[in-house]
């Protein structure tokens, strides 16, 4: 999978042609166009087109453009999923995901579409929204169901509901479905999500809660407003330390490189893939904090 | 004959009115010769009247010049009470020359037009019907837009003379002390009006609050004023000031603010004791928020904030952030409450503020302005006064002014609904891109390529989003096509006066 | 061709255009936009040739546009062409 900051993902609502024209100023890694609950069922239709004649005409710059289309079991689950491979969406999100036959039907009805459209077999990706208790006990064999598999994503709203509970602010509650999810992410090698926080006016209560899920180890917040983008970018902003580490790993890199070495060693260690992977994921977030130069040097605060 | 902003100026008007075209923002080291008022003689014992029928019989003739202040903004009552005398007693061929128009004098003005009452109009700006109205030719004589700084100068230096200057005033004792702060209509700085109060040669205050004499602190000073009328109400508190300042929660005035706020603190003038000046729409208050985040991170104060003021900025003078508030004029409730109770927000009035024809206005001495716009061109050129539309609805204010700072941001969205923000040529020019540094759009920063030092400064921050101005332009056009052109007829409704008293735009009659 | 049923699409919010579709003859567009003066005929343009691409040539059309980009006059136009032939859930992809 290819590897990409996915900080946050911003719900834009699919018949909103407002919020859908201007969904690309607010620097969201992901943008998400919904034509699930934000739409009416009378409007289902007049989404589709919008968000279809948006992703054709409206520079997103380079946010990565996901659609959430309609359930699996609606009747507008197949004309959604054509229109949105037609317009050359990069990720179809589906909802209310509970086993990995739903994401195989999903992935079969896109190569229809792909095939139909003259659009190249597996362009399409596609990630899933884990919203039920079926759903988390189902989480890893989701994540494994398709190469196309970009992420899961926790849906609370209605988790909690079947879970026969409500949202409270310590989140006592979502510990285990997140723990499956990102567990099942991070041995699928794919991305992980978490819930959206909707209380605009609760500031300290998001604050902790993004703090809570990067420290768990999730890769972004699913968010409903563009001015939650630059909070969850303040959580995720790298240590100096955490650079500076970064730094000396990419040079050792480049050192094994430039004496054709297979090896990379640091401090007489042997470097390990494992941290190679954490530094390049650092020197992202860096880079995508501001906090790295042209010249690729840190920028002291 | 084109002048040096590439605008046609015809050559009728040129000649006719003794006109100069722009030639440069740099005002240089001119002698001026300043005028002085007429001054009836009394020991001013007479001078509260009930009649302001009377006053306006005595006082006001064919081919005179009225003038009003717009400190009451959309609460005003004096002027239209004023102007319904007027035009009733049979008055014609009046100039008038209002600091500015609000909305609520629209009607009146079109009414007055319509009779003949008034024949010429000078103004910082007009909207709505009256705007509509004047775009459409409904003066004959074209209408001189002026900056509240050129107001100032023009006053001065005689090019308005006002003959009779009718101020509202929230308290005022028998023979004529008063001030802008107490009172059920009170609005803080009386700023633009004490130059009327100044160089009227009659000054009649409007007042619904008698005040025992000597009446203090005195902004207009009984020297100055020839009568006192008691009048029932001379404004609606709850449409003076907007009440309570609401911080903006649109995520795209947010963006811009922020990214406004970006420029500011990496430029070289984010610096101890630096000062600066906003406007009072919802960008320029979260800018405010911002600045104050920023001012407190890194341990900064202002020396002074300058302006028309906001709650948001009299808050910074109370938190020990900014020493000194300079106040012409205040945009609420907060703003002009606080005026009477805090010695370091100082009323200051157009002339120091502003005027160009100065021993150094404090505009001079700014270092950062923060302004609006309704276009702005790939010369950086900006409009204020005509919508896209071609029809006048802006006021040219403090615009001119305030952009002779050290670093003028013009922050915008690209596009206002299907309107782009960002074009080839301004419909119509008000202040020149020459003293234009920076544009702050949502999708990215432009620097005038004429400040090197400053693009050479913002190329090193990393994560600031710089682009060319043509780039903002183009990718505004593309997003929301290509408008057809405005049709003009070839007649003049208005003149665009540059500070210094030249003209860098003549606006057309819409062809309709 | 004409249409099967009157159909309405879009809404009235900022930056939406809202669209009605009746019976005519011809396409007669009604056009009440703040923009008219400068995307008047481009926005009318935009509708007629969406409209002609699902064969509709007989319509009145009554569009209110609150500045509406062309991709959006386009979509609506999409949507309520679609609506008025009852076929939104059977896209054209051909006009897509």
């Amino acid at each position: 999978m290819e590897e990409r900051l996915r900080r946050t993902m911003m719900f834009v609502p699919g018949n909103n042609s407002g919020m859908v024209k201007d969904a690309g100023v607010y620097g969201a890694d992901s943008i998400m166009f919904d034509l699930e609950d934000s739409v009416s069922m009378d409007q289902k239709d007049a989404a589709r087109i919008l968000v279809y004649e948006a992703l054709q005409t409206q520079d997103y710059g380079n946010a990565e453009l996901v659609v959430r289309v309609n359930g699996i079991d609606s009747p507008f689950f197949r004309s959604d999923v054509f229109a949105m491979v037609k317009a050359g969406i990069q990720v179809i999100r589906l909802p209310k995901v509970e086993s990995a036959q739903m994401m195989k039907d999903l992935v079969s009805t896109i190569e229809e579409a792909e095939k139909k459209f003259g659009i190249k077999v597996g362009t399409t990706h596609v990630m899933a929204a884990i919203e039920s208790a079926r759903g988390v006990m189902k989480c890893l064999e989701i994540a494994e169901s398709s190469d196309r598999m970009i992420g899961l994503a926790l849906s609370a709203e209605d988790y909690t509901t079947d879970m026969k509970t409500h949202r409270y602010p310590d989140g006592a509650e979502l510990e285990f479905a997140r723990n499956m999810i990102l567990h099942a992410a991070r041995a699928a090698g794919i991305a992980a999500f978490d819930t959206v926080f909707t209380n605009m006016n609760d500031i300290d209560g998001f604050m902790c809660e993004t703090k809570h899920i990067h420290q768990l180890g999730f890769d972004g917040k699913s968010l409903v407003n563009p001015r939650q983008i630059d909070m969850v970018n303040s959580v995720f902003v790298p240590t100096k330390k955490e650079i500076e580490n970064a730094l000396d790993v990419e040079a050792a890199i480049e050192e094994a490189k430039t004496k054709g070495s297979g090896v990379i060693s640091m401090n007489g260690q042997m470097v390990d893939r494992p941290v190679v992977l954490r530094a390049q994921r650092v020197m992202r977030l860096a880079k995508a904090s501001h906090l790295i130069n042209e010249e690729g040097e840190y920028i002291e605060e | 004959m084109k002048n040096n902003v590439g605008r046609e100026i015809p050559d009728e008007i040129l000649n006719e009115k003794g006109y100069k075209t722009f030639k440069s923002v740099d005002i240089g080291n001119p002698d001026k010769q300043r005028v002085a008022p007429k001054v009836s003689v009394t020991t001013g014992d007479n001078k509260v009247v009930d009649s302001l029928e009377d006053v306006v019989k005595n006082n006001v003739k064919d081919g005179m010049t009225i003038s009003f202040h717009h400190h009451f903004r959309e609460g005003d009552f004096v002027f239209n009470k004023v102007m319904d005398i007027i035009i009733n007693s049979g008055i014609k061929d009046l100039t008038l020359a209002p600091s500015s128009l609000t909305n609520v004098m629209n009607d009146k003005v079109v009414e007055a037009i319509k009779a003949g009452t008034i024949t010429n109009i000078t103004s910082s700006g007009m909207r709505g019907s009256l705007g509509e109205a004047v775009s459409h030719g409904l003066l004959k004589n074209p209408v001189i837009f002026r900056s509240h700084g050129n107001r100032a100068r023009s006053i001065e230096e005689g090019e308005i003379k006002i003959d009779v200057a009718f101020l509202g005033v929230p308290n005022a004792d028998r023979l004529g002390n008063a001030n802008g702060m107490d009172g059920d209509a009170a609005f803080g700085s009386l700023g633009y009006a004490l130059m009327d109060a100044n160089y009227a040669n009659k000054v009649v205050l409007l007042t619904d609050n008698l005040v025992d004499y000597p009446n203090t602190p005195a902004s207009i000073k009984q020297t100055q004023v020839d009568y006192v009328v008691k009048v029932d109400k001379v404004g609606d508190p709850d449409r003076i000031g907007t009440g309570a300042t609401r911080f903006t929660k649109n995520p795209k005035d947010l963006q811009i603010a922020k990214m406004v706020n970006d420029v500011i603190i990496h430029s070289p003038y984010f610096k101890q004791g630096f000062s600066f000046q906003t406007g009072s729409g919802g960008a320029a208050l979260a800018v405010a928020r911002f600045l104050r985040q920023s001012m407190i991170d890194n341990d900064i104060k202002a020396s002074f904030a300058l302006g028309g003021i906001t709650k948001p900025i009299v808050d910074l003078l109370e938190e020990g952030l900014v020493n000194k508030v300079m106040d012409v004029q205040d945009f609420d409730k907060g703003a002009a409450g606080s005026m009477k109770s805090n010695k370091n927000q100082q009323e200051i009035d157009a002339s120091w503020y502003a005027d160009p024809d100065n021993k150094g206005a404090m505009v001079d001495q700014l270092d950062v302005a923060i302004l609006s716009a309704l276009e702005i061109d790939t010369d950086f050129n900006v409009n204020v006064m005509t919508g896209s539309n071609g029809v006048i609805r802006g006021a040219v204010g403090g615009h001119q002014d305030a952009a002779t700072s050290k670093m003028t941001i013009i922050s915008a969205p690209l596009t206002r609904g299907r309107i782009a923000t960002v074009v080839p040529k301004v419909s119509t020019v008000v202040t020149p891109g020459d003293s234009i540094d920076v544009l702050v759009t949502e999708v990215g920063i432009a620097v005038n390529p004429k400040r090197k030092d400053l693009v050479e400064a913002f190329k090193k921050v990393p994560g600031l989003p710089l682009v060319s101005i043509d780039e903002l332009q183009k990718r505004a056009e593309k997003i929301v096509g290509k408008p057809e052109e405005i049709q003009y007829t070839d007649r003049t409704v208005a003149l665009v006066e540059y500070r210094d008293g030249t003209l860098v735009d003549a606006i057309k009659e819409i062809k309709d | 061709m004409g249409i099967k049923e009157t159909a309405l699409a879009g809404t009235l919010e900022s930056s939406d255009i809202q669209i009605t579709l009746s019976e005519g003859s011809g396409i007669d567009i009604d056009l009440d936009s703040s923009v008219e003066a400068l995307y008047g005929d481009q926005i009318k343009k935009v509708i007629t040739d969406t409209l002609n691409k699902y064969g509709i040539t007989d319509a009145k059309v009554k569009a209110v546009d609150k500045g509406a980009l062309d991709c959006v006059v386009k979509a609506r136009t999409m949507a309520v062409a679609q609506r008025a032939l009852g076929t939104t859930e059977e896209p054209n992809w051909e006009v897509l």
